[in-house]
């Protein structure tokens, strides 16, 4: 288990300066001066652009802007913004919102998601089932834009239970919402996901023994069923967790939560180099970690799953 | 935020006491209804992309909280646009180069020192030097010296311009280069805001925390949330708060702020949305803001391809502005939230003149057609309309080809780039085909800003590439006169150059259309589209 677990920490080294190098050059090749917009309609003045081009260090090659980049990187720099903030500043304000938002939205998946998957999968071919799919169906036929829109005005507009935007950031109540909307979409996964292993595990050998050996029900959903049947569900939520800490732009953007959604969306609009890498690199880092539990889970849920 | 809980009753218990003695407040006030002088309010806004330094604020987001928390020589009467005296007692001058401005003594800083000649001549060349980065600094331009401090290439030679001299504590003089009669006019920009002596030890970290002289002082910001600032009880200038401050709120949606204001959340909006403009009048009813703006939106040609060429092609010009039925696309794809250009100067500008594009903005689809004509046609019968597609201009761009298109017969086509950046990189390397979306938006109220800065020859926003030997010289007759009025009156003339050449078709002039809350009152908006902050009365709870 220890060497898997150096070997997948050495696999993220490389992960790691790949997806920055890739991006640092997908933001550098993006079209337009994000120097000169600074001016909007008015043109830019020839010696203050050099100058602030000389400061930021984009008059050097982009391989030069990268290195210079990693460099600061490794002694925990991340660099400055254009208007002379450190990144490192933005990053922190946003994250631990994100954060907060993307773990209430992985709970309520799991919690809702596993709890109807389980119903369906017990209840196979009756009402509950049914009502499941149809119920899920629609959750992932809806685009998250307008499911957001659609709370917001049933729940603050008519019912005024809350405020249309978030007004704090950081209070969880308020972002119970937006949470709701960020996690419903892979809510309905979990519940196919978990359904379909459920109803494949139950006809399974070793569950017929359990029964037969006259175990309580309970002890053969809770340890025998549901256990072998997270495997899938567990891989998913691991790679959803990361989709989740950046895939908020849409959910942010709707209720004004001050996230990494939101100042990553203004940075790439900008053409922040420094802010887009700096936040990429930590959801590298949150995508990598939450794939290496995955495979730690593996060996948990499963113990004939072995590692070398 | 706006008032405590605790106080309510209490308040409520003295507006109680006052109405049975019959002598309640806020009278003054066009809906009644009494203001709290204390209260704050919330306004919709964007993180300021600089350092909150005067002469860094180009943006809106941090432009007008820079707006309200520093007071130049001068500044505009929202009520009219016309220029008024703040922190200057007079600003003298007989050739429109050299003047002499005499400060009005009891001004301060938020931090208690006093505001004196020193504080505008060291922020101004503080301002203009090259190492300093300000994106403002060639306001500075018209001043003698100038030069020096901000060279073309290089590094500055020295950190004083020659023109600025301090006399004593309440004077000093500017020498410009060259006459500039609308210079004053120029003064009330926030560049020339003066600064405190504490900023230059530390202006990195002043712009995170500002001290300036204007009537509210800066409370806090919380990046990316809000900007706090209070009413400064010391305020020397003519506009004194009526509240007690403002939370500047940052919304990366426009859409969610307007859910905001509807609900109370928010109390002062910026502008309404596109997808709430159809809407917006009855779900605030008399709440509802729709005024005048000094911005317009243009359609230039890019003068500098040959097809465009040629004495003759004014009048293809002529004739693709008669074409465009502006009263239509503005009423239908706008939804009014734009006024029909017939200048090319906004209403409530200084100098403003109704109909100086005459007949040729006027829609007539059989003149069009002839002019075209006459004129020997459009190149290649094509034109193609440069434009950002994430600025919402798609729609009147199909509008006004489709107008084209159908009156004149030249195909027309809008030529979308991805952003403002990348469209605006086209336009300044004068790669644009045909036509450009061109906008401007007033720097300051007189029609000089919306002419000379943009049509003169070789000027910083001639997109086009006009250069018009008429015009420059009306233009730089207007720069020597030595009143404010002559200049306005001989701009007009030069403005008659651009009807004959016609280098930018004007199109329509922008509106605040904006609203404010239940909790406030007394909004209005200049014609900037700022809201007169110091104005906003907070509503007794």
């Amino acid at each position: 288990m220890g060497r898997f677990v150096a070997r997948r920490l050495l696999q993220m080294i490389p992960v790691f300066l790949g997806t920055t190098a890739l991006i640092f050059f997908m933001v550098r090749v993006l079209p337009g001066d994000p120097v000169a917009a600074m001016w909007g309609d008015k043109a830019p003045d020839p010696a203050q652009l050099a100058a602030f081009k000389h400061k930021l260090g984009l008059d050097l090659p982009w391989y030069q802007q990268y290195f210079d980049y990693m460099g600061n990187l490794f002694t925990g720099n991340f660099g400055e913004t254009m208007a002379g903030r450190q990144v490192i500043d933005v990053i922190s304000e946003a994250l631990p919102v994100t954060i907060r938002l993307a773990l209430m939205a992985f709970a309520i998946e799991i919690v809702f998601g596993v709890g109807i998957g389980l119903l369906a999968g017990l209840k196979r071919g009756r009402f509950a089932d049914k009502s499941t799919l149809v119920f899920t169906l629609i959750l992932i036929s809806i685009p998250v834009p307008v499911l957001g829109y659609l709370f917001q005005t049933l729940f603050a507009d008519q019912l005024k239970w809350v405020t249309p935007t978030v007004q704090d950031s950081m209070n969880l109540g308020q972002l119970l919402l937006p949470a709701v909307v960020l996690g419903s979409l892979s809510l309905a996964y979990v519940a196919r996901l978990s359904r379909t292993s459920i109803v494949e595990n139950i006809r399974a050998d070793y569950i017929r023994t359990a029964t037969a050996k006259g175990l309580p029900r309970r002890k053969i959903i809770g340890t025998h069923l549901l256990r072998n049947s997270m495997i899938p569900v567990v891989t998913f939520l691991g790679t959803d967790l990361g989709a989740l800490m950046g895939g908020a732009i849409v959910t942010e953007g709707i209720f004004n939560v001050k996230g990494v959604g939101n100042a990553l969306f203004r940075a790439i609009n900008q053409k922040e180099g420094a802010t887009v890498v700096g936040f990429v690199v930590v959801l590298v880092i949150v995508y990598l970690v939450a794939s290496l539990i995955v495979d730690l889970l593996y060996a948990v849920l499963d113990p004939r799953i072995r590692y070398a | 935020m706006r008032g405590a809980s605790q106080a309510k009753w209490v308040v409520a218990a003295v507006a109680v006491a006052l109405a049975a003695t019959a002598c309640g407040s806020g009278s003054s006030s066009s809906e009644g209804g009494a203001a709290n002088a204390a209260g704050t309010f919330s306004y919709q806004s964007t993180e300021p992309q600089n350092p909150l330094q005067p002469a860094n604020a180009m943006e809106v987001g941090g432009g007008r909280i820079i707006k309200t928390l520093f007071k130049g020589l001068v500044d505009y009467d929202p009520s009219n646009g016309q220029l008024r005296n703040q922190v200057a007692d007079k600003i003298e001058t007989t050739d429109a180069q050299n003047y002499t401005v005499t400060l009005k003594s009891g001004w301060t800083f938020h931090d208690g020192t006093p505001v004196t000649a020193a504080s505008f001549v060291d922020a101004w060349n503080w301002a203009a030097n090259t190492k300093n980065n300000q994106i403002n600094s060639d306001w500075f331009s018209d001043i003698a010296g100038y030069d020096a401090i901000h060279p073309e290439k290089g590094d500055p030679t020295t950190d004083k311009m020659s023109g600025l001299k301090v006399v004593d504590d309440t004077h000093f003089t500017i020498a410009l280069t060259g006459p500039v009669s609308y210079f004053q006019y120029k003064l009330g920009y926030t560049a020339f805001s003066p600064l405190p002596k504490a900023f230059f030890t530390d202006p990195a970290a002043y712009g995170q925390k500002p001290v300036g002289n204007g009537p509210y002082k800066f409370v806090s910001w919380e990046h990316n949330q809000a900007v706090t600032v209070a009413s400064f009880d010391k305020y020397a200038g003519v506009d004194k708060p009526k509240n007690g401050g403002i939370v500047f709120k940052n919304y990366a949606q426009a859409d969610a702020a307007y859910k905001d204001l509807v609900s109370d959340n928010l109390d002062v909006l910026d502008q309404v949305d596109p997808s709430n403009l159809a809407s917006y009048k009855n779900d605030l009813g008399d709440r509802a803001v729709d005024q005048a703006q000094g911005a317009i939106q243009n359609i230039s040609f890019a003068m500098y391809q040959d097809g465009w060429k040629g004495v003759d092609k004014a009048k293809v010009r002529q004739g693709l502005s008669m074409a465009i039925d502006r009263d239509t696309i503005t009423k239908t794809v706008l939804n009014g939230s734009r006024q029909a250009a017939d200048s090319w100067v906004a209403p409530g500008v200084n100098g403003y003149k109704a109909g100086t594009c005459g007949e040729y903005c006027k829609y007539d689809p059989a003149k069009a057609k002839q002019l075209v004509t006459e004129g020997g046609g459009v190149p290649g019968n094509k034109i193609t309309i440069t434009y950002n597609a994430d600025g919402g201009h798609k729609e009147w761009v199909d509008a006004v080809c489709n107008s084209i298109r159908q009156a004149t017969g030249v195909e027309c086509v809008g030529d979308a780039k991805p952003d403002f950046k990348t469209a605006r990189d086209v336009i300044k390397k004068k790669q644009v085909q045909s036509m450009m979306r061109t906008g401007w938006v007033q720097d300051y109220p007189l029609n000089a800003n919306f002419l000379r800065d943009v049509y003169g020859t070789g000027a910083a926003a001639n997109d086009a590439g006009y250069s018009s030997a008429a015009f420059d010289k009306y233009a730089g007759e207007a720069d020597k006169a030595t009143s404010v009025e002559k200049t306005a009156e001989l701009y007009q003339k030069a403005e008659a150059e651009l009807a004959k050449d016609m280098p930018a078709i004007p199109l329509w002039y922008y509106k605040t259309t904006a609203g404010y809350s239940k909790n406030v009152q007394s909004v209005k908006y200049d014609s900037f589209g700022d809201p007169v902050f110091t104005q906003v009365e907070v509503k007794q709870k």
